[in-house]
């Protein structure tokens, strides 16, 4: 099931104890509320989650591009090749952005800029971070956009993004991504806007270029079935903390935090004919309001009573595989 | 682009078109011409006589054909009050009225879209306050009033300023102001909410991504999206000129085409009246072309639609 | 980011959430615009039991007395036997001087009050020929108020009709309407307004018809883009296979779709439509003297401002601006309240 990618022991991303919060007129909204973990050269990590579980936060406070105000990184370290980016300055971060950890965009209708042309807005990125004659930066560009399998790159370059389809302009948006070969490429549901056939092409694109350049990917995305064809390790989050954190064998064959059993029962599956999907009851808990304890507790089918009371501890289900809940003391 | 510039000047070349024949009617349902060129001791011969000569024996659609092709070679027959030909008087006063358009659009710009930009950037500190007081100001205070009010201020008070005229090159300071300061406003208005929108879409966190400081962001990348709006908006402002222009050269005795046609009105002068509101559209006209054309250049969805 | 953030900030709230919730909706209500714009109505509706004296008539004794709390201003001049233009800021006439003074004397310096000082009988102060300005203030929003519901309702109703028309049939008529809408815009109608009222003569219908030409289209684009979308909604396609009549369709179920967009179209234009009126009346060209109107009193005072005397143009101005302000203000908050798709509105 999960494509096995080769994959080094070195971490090039650790992240701890990060927490966002958000101050809205509701009071303090913890969007991320202390999670941790880290990333290996070229492996690819996937972030599950329902909308609003704050995995875009997540996404946006490794970049840093939290909107300040409301937005605040409150506390933990994001260690990306050496330097925490928590604490680097606006122009230093800037820096690094594209550079060693780049995005890549959920809608690609909306998020490249309909006055310049695609060809400026690939040549920005680079001009950006490598000092390069204007001849080579164009090179690059062109170079860039032929990797992404954009057909007849030299002539498209002038072209703006109204006059391409949906799925070239995510083509282009993840050429943008990798045009100075970050270390970190976070892919924000980076397919949910194209149909089936070309959300195929653009996932195997990644994965190509990935094995090209040992990328090490974070997927932020709320389908299984991209996790499952995608990743090698997953964290499932809830309510702005990880619930459950293991390898994607793991997490399919021996889910152990009720939440991530009910998301995967959740899931349509090909080869089992149901009456009705299966589908969480209840609603995820206010973020400004969070519960004393386990916040699943109020939907958790095998809730207890120390569940009311106090956060589970992380307990270590196998080697690398490891999950928040009482019911696994 | 070809196709949306030639679309806009055909609207370009319809609005004169239409705006010459409502003047043409209006000059008719207001009466014979003949009564204001001829005066009690004419006779019956010098009536008609003058009658052949403007072609008013003819049927309507026929003078309105002559009226046509007098205009299309500039002339609009004689002023009335000046005794010589409409267009002689309209190009002595076109230039007072070019300038002070200009300077109060240039004044315009230079105050609104700075404040639009800064509003929408520093949104809800003192200087997004700032802007949407002085934004309010220009869209309800009545310009006349307002000009008054600064010239009584600068002039008067102050004695900083000439109070009205066109001597000095101060002159043109109140004048330019009071005119620019309902566009500096609607600029201001119209900047700050298309940066707003602009600033939160998902390209400039795209640009941010990518590692753009939050300068180039701001000048290069929601800049260019953020004119769109105003230039979209342009036509109407335009024509709020026209409507200023008037207004403001009475109150400062500003020798230009906004007062001749106050004055040519009050003296019943209709053909020179004629000449000036056929100067005014074709001014309005040929802005608000330029600014299609503008407008093309900075969006490509126009230019390449 | 929005897409995002939607699910931790539309949290359901709890019952002290939704206490703060209230009391800030009380906050952001439009207290101000909504109390200036009620005094400015019953200005106009009860001006003659408010205004302490008659706004058309005045003494002439009485006239350019400032307002009821400036002090007056005395000057010295030089005693002159005779008075030339340019001498008036500095010197005075025998004659007068020994009004003040019996004693004068040719060459003698007098101090002589040259603005009288205010009196409590007129608060404002009165105009170039004594008549109060506070009065005249007063019934000058009797005619704002009649010249903007007469035209809002005629205006508007021709504009709505239009508008459903364009966006109903669409095809020519609409290409039509729309290519009138654009070019009304690029028409200097000031002019033509003026031509108008001054060809036709001053009267209060007339500048109303002439303001409706203003107001129309801005109605009329606005119904159009709501038809446009209504016209495709299953109730609407429902009510036309059950049979209703086009006229049936379009006023009960597409017109009262539009009306909150109506609204706070009508609030804003309110404020044009006034500006236009005083506009007109400054020109010369609006209602007729000595009927007092807000624009006309500005324009008396013009001449006058040279002397120091403010009052005049100051108070009628205040008052359109106060009003205009207060329409601006109340018309962002219903078109943010109603409907805040029209954000773009201006």
């Amino acid at each position: 099931m999960a494509t096995v990618t080769r994959v080094n022991t070195e971490t090039v991303l650790e992240v701890k104890d990060l927490r966002t919060y958000f101050r809205t007129r509701w009071g303090t909204v913890k969007a991320v509320d202390g999670i941790s973990f880290d990333l290996r050269k070229g492996e690819t990590l996937g972030i599950v989650g329902e909308s609003g579980c704050g995995k875009s936060v997540t996404m946006l406070s490794l970049m840093r591009l939290i909107p300040i105000p409301p937005g605040r990184i409150v506390s933990g370290e994001i260690i990306l090749d050496g330097d925490d980016l928590v604490q680097l300055s606006e122009d230093e971060m800037a820096q690094m952005r594209g550079k060693k950890i780049a995005l890549i965009i959920q809608d690609p209708m909306t998020s490249l800029n309909p006055v310049f042309s695609i060809g400026d807005q690939v040549e920005e990125a680079i001009k950006i971070h490598q000092d390069l004659p204007k001849r080579s930066i164009a090179e690059a560009a062109l170079q860039v956009l032929r990797k992404v399998n954009i057909p007849a790159a030299e002539s498209r370059v002038k072209d703006y993004p109204h006059q391409m389809s949906g799925g070239m302009r995510q083509r282009v948006v993840g050429a943008i991504g990798i045009s100075c070969q970050p270390q970190v490429l976070i892919a924000d549901e980076p397919t949910t806007s194209l149909d089936v056939t070309i959300q195929a092409q653009y996932l195997k694109l990644l994965k190509d270029l990935q094995k090209d350049s040992d990328l090490s990917l974070i997927f932020i995305t709320h389908d299984f079935g991209i996790v499952a064809k995608m990743c090698d390790r997953v964290a499932v989050m809830y309510a702005g903390r990880i619930v459950e954190h293991g390898s994607v064998r793991d997490i399919f064959n021996n889910p152990s935090h009720p939440y991530t059993e009910a998301l995967l029962a959740s899931v349509p599956k090909m080869d089992r004919d149901v009456e009705r999907l299966y589908s969480i009851e209840g609603q995820p808990p206010p973020l400004h309001n969070l519960p004393v304890g386990c916040s699943f507790a109020d939907r958790c089918p095998s809730v207890m009573d120390k569940c009311r009371e106090q956060y589970p501890e992380t307990t270590t289900v196998s080697e690398g595989h490891s999950a928040n809940c009482w019911k696994l003391e | 682009m070809q196709k949306y510039l030639v679309r806009r000047f055909l609207l370009a070349f319809v609005t004169l078109l239409s705006v010459s024949l409502i003047i043409f009617i209006m000059s008719r349902v207001s009466g014979d011409p003949r009564h204001i060129y001829l005066d009690d001791y004419s006779t019956q011969e010098d009536w008609d006589r003058m009658g052949a000569v403007l072609g008013l024996d003819k049927p309507y659609y026929q003078q309105y054909g002559i009226f046509l092709k007098g205009a299309v070679r500039g002339d609009f027959g004689e002023s009335v009050r000046e005794a010589r030909p409409v267009t002689d008087v309209v190009i002595e006063r076109a230039p007072a009225t070019l300038l002070l358009g200009t300077v109060a659009f240039t004044f315009s710009l230079l105050i609104g879209v700075p404040l639009g930009i800064l509003s929408a950037v520093k949104r809800g500190t003192l200087i997004d306050s700032f802007g949407k007081f002085i934004a309010l100001i220009g869209q309800s205070a009545p310009p006349f009033w307002l000009g008054i009010m600064l010239m009584f201020f600068f002039a008067v008070k102050l004695g900083v300023l000439p109070p009205y005229g066109k001597q000095d090159w101060n002159s043109i300071i109140l004048p330019a102001v009071t005119l620019g300061w309902y566009y500096a406003a609607a600029n201001l208005r119209l900047v700050r909410s298309a940066m707003l929108d602009v600033l939160d879409s998902e390209y400039i966190k795209l640009a941010r991504a990518k590692g753009v400081n939050s300068r180039t962001i701001i000048l290069k990348h929601a800049f260019r999206n953020a004119l769109i709006p105003p230039l979209t908006f342009a036509g109407v402002t335009l024509g709020a000129l026209v409507t200023g222009s008037l207004v403001v050269e009475t109150v400062f005795a500003w020798p230009g085409l906004g007062r001749l046609a106050i004055e040519a009105l009050f003296a019943f002068d209709y053909p020179l009246l004629q000449g000036v509101v056929i100067t005014f559209t074709l001014l309005y006209v040929t802005a608000a072309f330029v600014v299609d054309v503008l407008y093309a250049y900075v969006d490509p969805r126009i230019r390449y639609a | 980011m929005a897409a995002d953030l939607s699910g931790i900030l539309v949290a359901p709230p709890t019952r002290r959430d939704k206490a703060a919730g209230i009391y800030r909706k009380l906050k952001r209500w439009p207290l101000v615009p909504v109390f200036l714009l009620s005094l400015v109505v019953i200005a106009g509706v009860f001006a003659p039991w408010l205004a302490p004296h008659d706004p058309e008539k005045g003494e002439l004794r009485d006239r350019n007395i400032p307002p009821a709390w400036s002090g007056g201003v005395k000057a010295t001049k030089t005693v002159v036997a005779q008075l030339s233009i340019n001498e008036r800021g500095t010197s005075v006439t025998l004659r007068d001087a020994q009004a003040i003074n019996p004693d004068a004397q040719i060459g003698d310096e007098i101090e002589i009050s040259v603005q009288p000082e205010g009196s409590t009988k007129f608060l404002l102060g009165t105009d170039q020929l004594g008549r109060d300005v506070l009065s005249r203030v007063i019934y000058g929003a009797r005619i704002s108020l009649i010249v903007s519901i007469v035209t809002l309702g005629v205006g508007g109703s021709i504009g709505v009709a239009m508008g459903l028309a364009a966006g109903w049939y669409g095809g020519f008529i609409d290409e039509f309407l729309m290519r009138l809408v654009d070019i009304k815009l690029a028409i200097p109608l000031i002019l033509i307004a003026l031509v108008l009222v001054i060809t036709l003569g001053q009267s209060l219908w007339i500048i109303v018809t002439v303001l409706c030409l203003f107001i129309w289209p801005r109605f009329a684009r606005q119904v159009r883009g709501e038809v446009l979308q209504l016209k495709h909604m299953d109730y609407v396609s429902l009510a036309k296979v059950s049979g209703a009549s086009t006229v049936r369709i379009l006023f009960i179920h597409i017109f009262p779709g539009t009306i909150n967009t109506l609204i706070v179209v009508a609030t804003l234009q309110v404020g044009i439509v006034i500006l236009l009126e005083s506009t007109l009346s400054f020109l010369g060209a609006g209602v007729p003297p000595p009927t007092p109107a807000w624009g006309s009193m500005v324009s008396d005072g013009r001449d006058k401002l040279a002397g120091g005397v403010w009052w005049i143009s100051t108070f009628p101005g205040l008052a359109i601006m106060i009003t205009v302000v207060s329409l601006n203000l109340f018309g962002d908050w219903l078109r943010d309240t109603l409907d805040p798709r029209l954000r773009q509105l201006e």
